[in-house]
């Protein structure tokens, strides 16, 4: 059953579209600084930037902090809106039901495939943007020391390992998102609905952190700890807004998914 | 095979269905007959756990649904309010999916059983084409392809020759009462007369949501008593008849007894040519009409 759900997903010319569209925003961004040379002032634009100029390895992780703020949970909230909606929508939830599937089963085969995607996702951005940063930018011999956030040296094998955790951490940060869609993906017959939703979800998520008012509110905003992933990169490394982004979410993966199963299970199918 | 007790579904204030007693014996082909909007789907739905009803209970296969859903089902095939599938995938791949995806569909024997079934209902040489590319009756009948690919024993269709063509409704035919002589228990909903007489050995109407009649369509179509005759000497005949004919239509005589034989023998000696004679016998249509509009007498609601 989840292998028959990956396959779906990953048959669908749009996931792989997506991926696409996902891997060339950081694409652009390296070929514009491999052309110009004009990286942002440290401290300005997105994290990591200016020191791709000298070690193009770190693009790895300057192309993650570019798809983070908006493409990257566009593209989760997307295909997990799509799960059970798209279905409904398609009138195919009806016949893997009668088929039959367990309606939990098929929940947690939609959240295993979203989250297969999800993980899918960042590892090729990371990926891809490694390859395009070694290609294009910073031509230091892999063996370079590179220099921390902290302003210490860290050798490859820790930003090495260092870039894995931090793939690993934008990959949970998805997963609140990724939930909120999958939930309304069971109440609506929608997708485009249950993907808008998520955003919504999202954008007001973002719009309250920038706002003093909401201060008290902030730090259980789903999008609070998710540029946290560069404390990874600090010497030594700084785990406390780690720890609390990952805890985050998954008290919003736990309330959602599970609104989600009570909502799917006890559901009359009308489509 | 389905048995139903007080079956009713309420969508807020609207009643799909009320008080079902559904009575499908193993080896029937059973019609469910019932006009737009009265509960064909909805009833449907609900013997599918589909759609959880708002009381009353619901017996397939000798088990409760939707509480045995993961015994009863696998041995069930159904087609619910039209076909659906993936439209960028092939028939064979959407078939494939479908059968991958739940228990009883052996993987050995997969690619065997969906090219045997896209053979028979006709879709062998496009089963390879995207989905979306499939005309309405196309799908109808990769909709069946998917019911029946794994040899279920009861086969529920809800108007399943809905967009196909003249040929395609007798092909389908055909299957239905082939695959009925070799033991598949058949329930399919109809808005159709003509389908469920030519087709089916018991009938259920439902109306509004109440099923109004439910009988083997042998006796439903009983002979009423009454002779139907046709002749071109109505004037004649009916001086002859004197005071037995119940009405007339044109050339056509509805006769009081039910025996041919002794009207004929009647008629003849007096010199009366005759070209048809038969017991009458009431068509299905005639059974509905008069069955639902009984009912819309009594419905105090406009
Ligand atoms: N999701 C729903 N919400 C509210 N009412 C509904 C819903 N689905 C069906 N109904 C109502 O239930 C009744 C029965 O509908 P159903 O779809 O079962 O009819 P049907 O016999 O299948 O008709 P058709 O021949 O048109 O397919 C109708 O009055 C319809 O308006
Ligand atoms: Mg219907």
């Amino acid at each position: 059953m989840i292998g028959v759900e990956l396959s779906k997903l990953f048959r669908r010319p749009r996931t792989w579209l997506t991926l696409v569209l996902l891997d060339a925003l950081p694409t652009v961004v390296a070929i514009l600084l491999a052309t110009t040379h004009l990286g942002p002032r440290p401290g300005q634009g997105p994290a990591f930037l200016s020191a791709v100029l000298t070690n193009g390895s770190l693009f790895a992780v300057a192309a993650l902090a570019i798809v983070l703020p908006l493409f990257l949970p566009i593209a989760v909230a997307v295909v997990a809106g799509e799960t059970v909606a798209g279905e409904a929508q398609s009138g195919t939830l009806r016949y893997l039901l009668i088929r039959p599937i367990g309606r939990t089963k098929l929940l947690v085969a939609k959240l295993i495939s979203v989250f297969s995607f999800v993980m899918a996702a960042v590892v090729l951005v990371a990926g891809t943007g490694f390859v395009v940063g070694r290609l294009l930018l910073g031509h230091q011999p892999l063996s370079a020391a590179v220099s921390s956030v902290s302003g210490s040296q860290l050798t490859p094998a820790q930003i090495a390992f260092r870039t894995l955790l931090a793939v690993g951490y934008v990959g949970v940060s998805m997963l609140g998102v990724a939930a909120m869609a999958l939930f309304l993906s069971t109440l609506t017959d929608s997708a485009q609905s249950a993907t808008l939703g998520a955003l919504a979800f999202l954008i007001g998520s973002s719009l309250l952190l920038t706002l003093d008012a909401a201060t008290s509110l902030q730090p259980y905003l789903p999008t609070r700890y998710w540029l946290s992933f560069v404390d990874l990169f600090r010497d030594p490394m700084l785990l406390r807004n780690v720890e609390r982004g990952i805890g985050l979410q998954a008290v919003y993966v736990a309330i959602l998914l599970g609104a989600a199963w009570a909502n799917f299970v006890t559901k009359d199918i009308k489509s | 095979m389905i048995r139903t007790e007080g079956l009713t579904k309420r969508f807020r204030s609207v009643s799909a269905v009320s008080g079902l007693d559904l009575d499908v014996r193993a080896h029937d082909i059973y019609g469910f007959l019932g006009a737009n909007g009265s509960g064909k789907t909805t009833t449907v739905r609900m013997l599918l756990g589909l759609v959880l009803a708002t009381s009353g209970s619901i017996e397939v296969l000798g088990h409760q649904m939707p509480k045995a859903a993961s015994t009863v089902l696998p041995r069930v095939g159904a087609l619910v309010e039209g076909p659906a599938f993936y439209g960028h995938l092939s028939g064979q791949a959407n078939l494939a999916i479908f059968d991958a995806s739940g228990p009883a569909g052996s993987r050995r024997t997969r690619s065997a059983r969906i090219h045997e079934m896209l053979d028979t209902v006709g879709l062998s040489e496009i089963g390879r084409r995207p989905v979306k590319a499939y005309s309405l009756g196309m799908r109808q009948r990769l909709g069946l392809a998917a019911a029946l690919v794994r040899a279920p024993e009861l086969l529920i269709l809800d108007e399943p020759t809905n967009g196909l063509d003249p040929q395609g409704i007798h092909e389908i035919r055909q299957l239905l009462l082939e695959l009925n002589r070799l033991g598949t228990t058949i329930f399919l909903s109809s808005h159709l007369l003509a389908e469920v007489e030519q087709l089916c050995t018991r009938v259920g109407v439902i109306d509004r949501g109440r099923l109004v009649v439910q009988d083997s369509l042998a006796n439903l179509q009983a002979p009423t008593g009454r002779t139907m005759l046709s002749t071109p000497e109505v004037a004649t005949a009916m001086a002859i008849l004197n005071g037995r004919v119940v009405s007339s239509d044109g050339p056509r005589l509805i006769v009081q007894g039910a025996d041919p034989a002794e009207l004929n023998a009647l008629l003849v000696g007096h010199g009366v040519r005759v070209d048809e004679l038969g017991p009458e016998r009431r068509s299905l249509e005639q059974v509905v009409l008069e069955l639902t509009a009984a009912r819309s007498d009594h419905t105090e609601r406009p």
